[in-house]
């Protein structure tokens, strides 16, 4: 652990050195720009797992350097190893591998091929930078850092306007965010004076824990929740998550799926011990609200990848429900398998949208099971992980451990069943989707001969199916391996724990929610998916109203575009007249006061000094002309002068001397 | 009798106010050098004319200063003939009003 936590720098720096090499190559340097990509992650991969196998013993390492000093005051960086870090770690930098190796099949088509890999790699620099920081300010700036980038892959491409919009949408609504994270960080330094999360004993999360006084206050966390509910797309700034989706698959699955908006989960888990038992009951009520929120409206979308953006915002809120109620441990497991499965089932839906030429509406798809195996065969299991089918799913285990955590929550019952009501949800929308995209007939002509991805593309979706299985085995009731790996005790293989406290209770409850979720998802639509008449959705037909409310997102869009975004538009037109007008006015008024000033002072120097400078020169020279008459060169005149001077000065003398 | 030294005295300022008149007025520069010599000699004649008066004759510093002062008097008009020889050589004229480049 202490060899590696010097070279643990190396991971986001490898990433970063690809990115920053990739920027200088040229458009056609294909597969150089990729191979640095992908060479980079898997050694970052690599050093991940090294680092996360020293970690299983449990303990942490840091390693800290001063950055700046001003005054008396230091500001320190560093970096951290342990469990939480670790496991994020290799997560991240496992689906950045697949996703890159996957993105080399999706955009081989793409001319700027190279630009694409150049931001990958950036991202995945400034997420691994992230992962590992040991202070907060290194934690802000990386986390500025993969905004950015996913700010650039979402408008990657920027020819089209409304992903340009979806870029700007997205960078300006994490920013509000941002905002009261940045407010945050700076009030926790004026508390605790530091901003290292772990410093030997005097970091700002060790000082809390050690001291029992709690420095941080509940107004402290909450404005760093403001930064997570920001990035993880929580109610009410979750609009530009589902716009985000404008931007390629992969990035779709790496970035707004799997990694960058887990961003703020993992802040909330990194950040723990600094959560007041008031934050975290916010955490809860938003995570709940937030999960099923997002799920129903996912229900009565179209796009298939605007359906998992909304399943995304939802699990998002499964995750803070999960870390309000149940801990670090329950949500970042979710998490975890949480990354597994929705990378997969992005990455499925990118092999689903390749192979139907572009097409992403899921009522003009259809039949596609039999046209491509692979991808339906994976889609699936990525589907039944995030619907939560039991024993075999990793879901399954992960959301219902949050379940369980929500149902012992001493505060209210009612995020858990918020919670069950989003698991069903979830189980319904997943099977419309799976149903209508892979079954019945196809509408559309395009789509009619859809043909299977190539192998680079389906390889990863298979080693993510795989995952999406077997993630699910680590943190199960009966041997909850991941638990006591966060929490750095041993893993106990206890049966007996399945059934204590209720949780088989809770387990059959699920699952029988999702059970007659799926079936009565699959009634309807299989009869839908069928039939010639996709456009209208049964629900549609039997409730419009609600339908046409989800279909819009509860118009949150729309109310945003009423109040806040007229609010500021108004507003900076105001700032603008004000600037225009009475400041210009001022300014302008000012300059013509200081013109006429200078005029002024024109005049009286042109005419007072330099008038009588002018005649003072003008006299010295007429007298000097006059006298100069004078001396004529006429020595007898001279002579003349001497003479009458000498007679002047006779009679001078003759008088003086009576 | 002797002249008394008044006599010779008013003599002395004749010649001078002649010679100063001449000087002043002629246009010819030969003759306002003869003024000048004029002027010089009615000086000289004041020297002698105090040395004769004066308590010690035996002295003879007057005799000695006029003797000093004829011979400088005929360098000074052999010199001036000269300068007006050569300016007239020049110029083509001798007419001092014609002369007047000594103004700055």
């Amino acid at each position: 652990m202490e060899f590696i936590i010097k070279y643990l720098w190396l991971m986001p720096t490898a990433p970063l050195l690809a990115a920053g090499i990739g920027a200088l190559l040229h458009r056609r340097q294909r597969l150089l720009g990729a191979g640095l990509a992908i060479g980079a992650i898997l050694f970052s991969f690599g050093l991940a797992c090294v680092a996360f196998s020293t970690t299983l013993r449990g303990g942490r390492a840091t390693s800290n350097f001063r950055w700046f000093e001003f005054g008396t005051t230091s500001v320190q960086l560093g970096w951290v190893l342990d469990p939480l870090g670790a496991i994020m770690a290799v997560m991240v930098t496992f689906v950045s591998l697949l996703v890159f190796v996957y993105s080399v099949g999706y955009m081989a088509k793409d001319e700027n091929f190279t630009r694409f890999f150049c931001f990958l790699a950036l991202f995945a620099a400034a997420m691994l930078g992230l992962i590992i920081a040991n202070s907060l300010l290194l934690f802000f700036i990386c986390w500025e850092l993969v905004g950015l980038a996913s700010y650039l892959l979402i408008g990657f491409w920027f020819q089209k306007p409304s992903a340009a919009a979806a870029a700007k949408k997205a960078f300006i609504v994490t920013r509000i965010g941002d905002l009261g994270f940045l407010l945050g960080i700076l009030y926790l330094y004026g508390r605790a004076g530091t901003l290292l999360f772990y410093d030997g004993g005097h970091g700002c999360l060790e000082r809390n824990a050690n001291t029992g006084v709690m420095m941080g206050t509940t107004l402290i966390a909450l404005l760093i929740f403001c930064g997570a509910v920001g990035k993880s797309g929580q109610i009410p700034l979750h609009v530009w998550l589902p716009d985000a989706m404008e931007g390629p698959t992969p990035v779709s699955a790496l970035i707004h799926a799997a990694t960058m908006v887990a961003a703020g989960v993992f802040l909330i888990a990194r950040v723990y011990p600094l959560m007041t038992p008031e934050s975290l009951q916010v955490v809860t009520w938003v995570g709940a609200l937030t999960a099923v929120f997002a799920a129903a409206i996912a229900v009565a979308q179209n796009d298939i990848k605007r359906i998992l953006a909304y399943s995304t915002v939802s699990q998002l809120g499964y995750m803070m429900m999960g870390l309000g109620t149940g801990g670090v441990s329950v949500g970042m497991f979710h998490l975890t398998t949480h990354a597994c499965f929705k990378a997969l089932l992005f990455m499925g839906a990118g092999s689903v949208i390749h192979g139907c030429h572009e097409e992403q509406d899921i009522r003009k798809m259809g039949g596609l099971s039999r046209r491509m195996p692979v991808t339906f065969m994976t889609y699936a299991i990525g589907m039944m992980a995030l619907c939560g089918v039991p024993l075999f799913f990793s879901g399954f285990w992960s959301k219902d451990a949050i379940l369980d955590a929500a149902h012992h929550w001493r505060f209210s019952q009612t995020p858990f069943y918020l919670g069950l009501v989003g698991a069903f949800l979830t189980a319904f929308y997943m099977t419309r989707q799976v149903v209508l995209v892979f079954f019945g007939r196809s509408t559309n002509q395009e789509a009619e001969h859809p043909r299977e991805s190539p192998p680079v593309m389906t390889l990863p979706l298979v080693i993510l199916a795989a995952g999406a299985m077997l993630l699910g085995f680590f943190g199960t009731p009966v041997w909850p391996w991941f638990q006591s790996y966060l929490a750095e005790d041993n893993a106990v293989f206890d049966f007996s724990k399945l059934t204590e406290g209720g949780q088989l209770g809770i387990m059959l409850l699920s699952t029988g929610l999702v059970a007659v979720a799926m079936m009565l998802s699959g009634w309807i639509y299989f009869k839908k998916a069928a039939s010639a008449d996709r456009e209208k959705d049964p629900l549609e037909t039997a409730q419009p109203a609600l339908f046409a409310l989800l279909q819009h997102k509860f118009y949150v869009d729309e109310i945003y575009e009423a109040t806040v975004v007229r609010l500021t538009v108004a507003f900076a037109m105001f700032s603008d007249w004000l600037d225009r007008k009475f400041w210009g006015g001022l300014v302008r008024a000012v300059s013509w006061l200081t013109v006429a000033l200078a005029r002024l002072s024109q005049t009286v120097d042109e005419t007072v000094v330099n008038g009588s400078f002018d005649a003072g020169t003008e006299t010295v020279r007429d007298s000097g002309k006059w006298v100069s008459l004078l001396q004529n060169g006429q020595t007898q005149r001279y002579l003349g002068a001497i003479g009458l001077a000498f007679c002047g000065l006779l009679i001078f003398l003759l008088w003086g001397s009576q | 009798m002797t002249t008394p030294l008044a006599n010779y005295l008013i003599l002395a300022a004749l010649l001078f106010v002649i010679g100063l008149a001449g000087a002043l007025t002629r246009r010819n520069a030969v003759l306002v050098l003869i003024g000048l010599e004029l002027m010089f000699n009615a000086a000289n004649l004041n020297f002698i004319a105090f040395w004769r008066f004066n308590p010690h004759p035996e002295k003879l510093t007057g005799l000695m200063f006029v003797l000093f002062s004829i011979a400088i008097g005929a360098a000074e008009a052999a010199v001036g003939l000269a300068l007006i020889i050569a300016v007239y050589r020049h110029r083509r004229s001798a007419l001092m009003d014609q002369f007047n480049s000594l103004k700055g």
